[in-house]
């Protein structure tokens, strides 16, 4: 028994005929081929695969894919455009936030809906935040910075248009 | 396809590249932009055309007879290629162990149990299927009848007469004894004025790399070239061994470490899968991947430490160390993976640390039980001797009553007595111990710390001050001294176009070797590190090389890089001096161009040219500009430094809060600051792991009752502080670049810092030692069943041990 299914995914509208046991993880990295999304464990405490469903994180491997028909996913591929890398991957980069880089793309979608509603988030807060996205190798400290970096940057164009008015 | 990125901030040029350019710089890394991106590849990412999915099924037993094992429901079930039993695999194996020692006991370690199961997870049978849901569905139609049998888990009841025996052969469940011995130990702890004794546990954790492992394999039968992308820190050692595993030459055989998510050690390793996954793709011939799901990678991917450690210290009462005695009951697990019976002795080797000891006994007992293998895992047995030593040297020094500062600093053997020969036969390159403790004790406030901590006992309040001056044995290593070659291999090409590719046969997985072995060829030919490009991972592209363990890549690996661009060099002055009419000693390199002495230079770009063009070469020189050097290192190094920790601990819940953690490391020279701070952050994080929350508990029976990540405590990020870091330089003489090694640093002094912290918060309820983890219940329990209670309701003074009172 199969169901369709049509999820826009950054912005691609993908449609296929899915098992409804299919998680929305294997979805994104078999059926649409976006393998920036990694699979970390199989009990939903890694945070390695976490996407943005409507805009907010969630672990896309507790997530069906028949779950997601008729919604929008972000996935880390989504971030970069016209080759401009998001403010959240220069700030890792800048910052060394990463060095196998597995968990990495999940820690960036989870800081990107952290940013979205606080636009400047104390290191705790951002510690907090994070707390569902294991990193094995950075002790998480230059993470923190990697996402004030980030936080830094989003707000001046908001503070330059501010001033403008 | 995704369009090439440039950096958004580039990085700063302040100086002419090549004279120190940019060697010691905070360069932002060469690997990053594919990774924050999410377009590079780990091995689950690689999809070959045609391929098939393969899942294991393992023991829910950790004993166990097998009766039976039926396998036609799964055959029946559509989609399913094939399903595969010990029976099948006889040609296969068994799984190698790298390790000779005199008495080594050695089991027989099938890829696939044969008629018994000794550790809940061992393979018993292998599905391969045309999706991957539906090889998951066959893996549980595999029946397989087993007839529990008694299981010993537990180190010395193990060793017990009546104790299940894991082989049968080996009936004291011993795998091996080895003994370190050195100087008069007998005499050292009769005139002792005080001998301090303690037992304890190095628990058994798991390495958890966020990516677990995972093999792809594909056999062309037309050209019998056998391809195996794994994740691996070890692609040439692996395709060596492969070779052996399924029996092809070793020249039919191609291994590739693509990216690869953290290793730790617990991918410096052979496992049976790994033999598997290729066999399975030459039986089916289809291309087969194999994911291992993280409860597989808890069961059956190798475990760290596990030993069980009785350590003696004889002192003077001045606090001169007299003697250091220790029994170390290793747990082996139920069989070997590559290196299993060698950490131990690791421990054994590193146990005199950074003190003067004039005599030593270390003994060494390798055990069997119901568990799965121990092998590698970041700091490799020398975490194990750190905490012996740092503990017991803090415990000495407190029942003592000397200053635990004030007691290291006097046993450390002098700057000047370098190259220092220990007790235990090692020669420690370079250090200045003393210097990077007075470091660690002035960022600290060490004096108001401890004035703090006293008034703190008239409030209630319990802080802890911990130390652990350390030294790691790395760059591992001399060939003698390594049971596969301690060596590295560099090559360097420069192409025609002058761009540079360098071949290493470390294979980093996250250390960065990419940007600090490009930096450090840009400084050597006066370039641009954007105009090298590191390569490795590829067994055909790369000469044979060892790989990445031991904090070794750059001291050893980048060594082998270095030496290979020297030999460039020279053959580069030869060829200007001939184009420019000098002698090749008058030729010198600058940013863009070679010079001769009188101010005549040729480009960069030309010479290279001129080198393949090869149409006005001197006589006899070899065309092209390309060379590899086989790096064999004359000594380890051994990087060292002083971590101090402090905290308060809550004695109504157990709660240890860390207030402060401070690092002063030195690995010899920097490449680049930047990596070396990750490296520090992520091995203090990992360290604290151990010391407060991991631990691999296996019941009576043999289960894994902490197999997930809900049970097992991997540290989150609000759990820490910012650390603060500092550093000393104490150039290693092993290496042209005086660089040392910095992967395991953290992780090998922050164990014992963070429990020396909280026993000396302790010390007042004349508690010793508590065994990891330090969860808040043990704790609480500790100072619940605490034989005294603090006399400072009435002392206003420090609680001396003397001076505590007995509970009533």
């Amino acid at each position: 028994m199969t169901k369709n299914i049509n999820i826009t995914v950054n912005e691609v509208d993908r449609h296929a005929s899915v098992e409804p046991r299919l998680l929305l993880v294997h979805f994104l990295r078999e059926n649409a081929g976006l393998t920036g999304t990694h699979i970390g464990c199989d009990t939903s405490l890694c945070g390695a695969c976490t996407v943005l469903l409507d805009g907010r994180a969630v672990k896309s491997c507790t997530v069906l894919a028949v779950q997601a028909d008729g919604r929008k996913v972000t996935t880390v591929e989504g971030l970069a455009s016209d080759g401009q890398l998001h403010p959240l991957q220069e700030g890792f980069w800048e910052e060394h936030g990463l060095q196998c880089g597995f968990c990495t793309p999940g820690v960036i979608m989870c800081s990107h809906d952290l940013l979205e509603r606080h636009p400047d988030p104390t290191d705790t807060e951002i510690r907090e935040s994070i707390n569902g996205n294991l990193c094995r190798c950075t002790g998480y400290q230059h993470i923190v910075a990697a996402v004030k970096n980030a936080a830094r940057k989003m707000s001046k164009p908001l503070a330059a248009e501010a001033g403008a008015r | 396809m995704a369009t090439p990125i440039k950096s958004p901030t580039p990085q700063k040029k302040n100086s002419k590249a090549g004279e120190g350019a940019w060697v010691g710089k905070r360069m932002k890394r060469k690997e990053d932009p594919r990774l924050i991106r999410g377009i590079s590849h780990y091995t689950d990412d690689i999809k070959l055309a045609g391929m098939v999915h393969c899942v294991f099924t393992r023991s829910p037993h950790g004993h166990a007879e097998i009766k039976a094992v039926r396998t036609d429901a799964a055959k029946a079930l559509a989609g399913v290629i094939g399903v595969y039993t010990s029976v099948d695999t006889t040609s296969l194996g068994p799984v190698p162990c790298a390790i000779q020692m005199p008495d080594l006991r050695l089991p027989r370690h099938p890829v696939l149990a044969e008629d018994r199961v000794r550790y809940v997870g061992e393979p018993v049978a292998v599905v391969v299927a045309e999706d991957l849901y539906t090889a998951h569905d066959a893996a549980e139609l595999v029946e397989v009848d087993y007839e529990p049998l008694p299981a010993v888990t537990d180190l010395e009841k193990a060793l017990s007469k009546d104790s299940p025996r894991v082989h049968a052969q080996f009936p004291d469940n011993q795998a091996f004894t080895h003994q370190l011995k050195n100087g008069d130990i007998d005499a050292a702890f009769k005139k002792a004025d005080r001998v301090v004794k303690q037992r304890m546990m190095n628990q058994r954790l798991a390495p958890i790399a966020m990516e677990p492992r995972a093999v792809v394999a594909e056999y062309l039968p037309g050209e019998n070239r056998l391809t195996v992308w794994s994740s691996t820190q070890i692609p040439h050692l692996l395709k060596t061994q492969l070779s052996l595993l399924v029996r092809l030459p070793e020249t039919a055989v191609r291994v590739i470490a693509p990216e690869v998510g953290g290793g730790f050690g617990s991918k410096l390793n052979v496992y049976g899968e790994e033999g598997i996954v290729p066999w399975l793709a030459m039986k089916t011939g289809r291309p087969v991947k194999w994911n291992e799901g993280r409860r597989e990678n808890f069961m059956a991917t190798i475990h760290g430490r596990d030993a069980l450690n009785d350590v003696e210290l004889a002192l003077k009462k001045d606090g001169t160390i007299l003697g250091m005695r220790a029994r170390v009951l290793a747990d082996m697990g139920a069989y070997y993976q590559l290196l299993t019976p060698l950490i131990p002795q690791l421990t054994a080797l590193m146990h005199a640390g950074c003190y003067k000891i004039p005599a030593i006994q270390i003994d060494i007992i390798g055990v069997f039980t119901n568990k799965m293998s121990t092998d590698a895992y970041r700091g490799a047995g020398r975490p194990e001797a750190t905490f012996n030593v740092e503990r017991i040297m803090e415990i000495g020094a407190k029942e003592l009553g000397v200053d635990p500062a004030k007691f290291r600093h006097m046993n450390f053997p002098q700057p000047k007595e370098f190259p220092y020969t220990t007790v235990t036969g090692l020669t420690y390159d370079s250090a200045k111990y003393q210097e990077s403790l007075s470091k660690a004790l002035k960022l600290a406030g060490y004096g108001n710390l401890r004035q703090r901590q006293k008034e703190g006992w008239k409030k209630g309040k319990y802080y802890g001050i911990g130390l652990s001056t350390y030294v790691e044995i790395c760059a591992i290593g001399p060939s003698a001294a390594t049971p596969a070659g301690g060596w590295e291999s560099g090559t360097v090409r420069i192409e025609p176009t002058g761009k540079v590719t360098v071949l290493t046969g470390a294979s980093p997985h996250g250390q960065g070797e990419e940007t600090t072995f490009a930096q450090l060829i840009a400084d050597q030919l006066s370039i641009d590190p954007q105009d090298v490009n590191v390569l490795h991972g590829d067994t055909l592209a790369v000469p044979y090389g060892i790989g990445t363990f031991g904090s070794r890549a750059t001291a050893v690996g980048g060594t082998a890089i270095y030496m290979a661009t020297e030999k460039l060099k020279t053959k580069m002055a030869t060829l200007a001096a001939h184009l420019l009419g000098c002698k090749p000693s008058d030729v010198s390199f600058g940013r863009g161009a070679l010079a001769a002495k009188g101010g005549k230079k040729i480009a960069f770009d030309d010479l290279v040219l001129a080198a393949y063009t090869a149409r006005n070469i001197p006589p006899g020189f070899e065309p092209g500009l390309e060379a590899t050097h086989f790096f064999e290192p004359s000594n380890f190094t051994f990087p060292f430094g002083c971590h101090l920790c402090a905290v308060e601990v809550d004695i109504e819940t157990g709660q240890i809060k860390i207030e402060k953690y401070i690092a002063v490391d030195d690995c010899g020279n920097v490449i680049n600051p930047l990596l070396v701070a990750g490296q520090i952050q992520g091995g203090i994080a990992q360290g604290l792991g151990q010391a407060m929350w991991e631990e691999l508990i296996y019941n009576d029976d043999g289960q894994l009752v902490t197999g997930t990540l809900m049970d097992y405590a991997v540290p989150k990020a609000h759990f820490f502080p910012d650390f603060i870091l500092d550093h000393t330089v104490t150039p290693s003489p092993v290496n042209p670049m005086g660089v040392k090694g910095v992967g395991e640093a953290g992780t090998i002094a922050s164990t014992p810092c963070i429990v020396n912290a909280v026993c000396d918060a302790l010390w007042p309820f004349g508690i010793r030692h508590i065994e990891m983890p330090l969860k808040p219940d043990r704790v609480w329990n500790a100072i619940r069943s605490a034989q005294a209670i603090p006399a400072i309701a009435t002392s206003a003074e420090a609680p001396k041990n003397k001076a505590v009172r007995r509970r009533a």
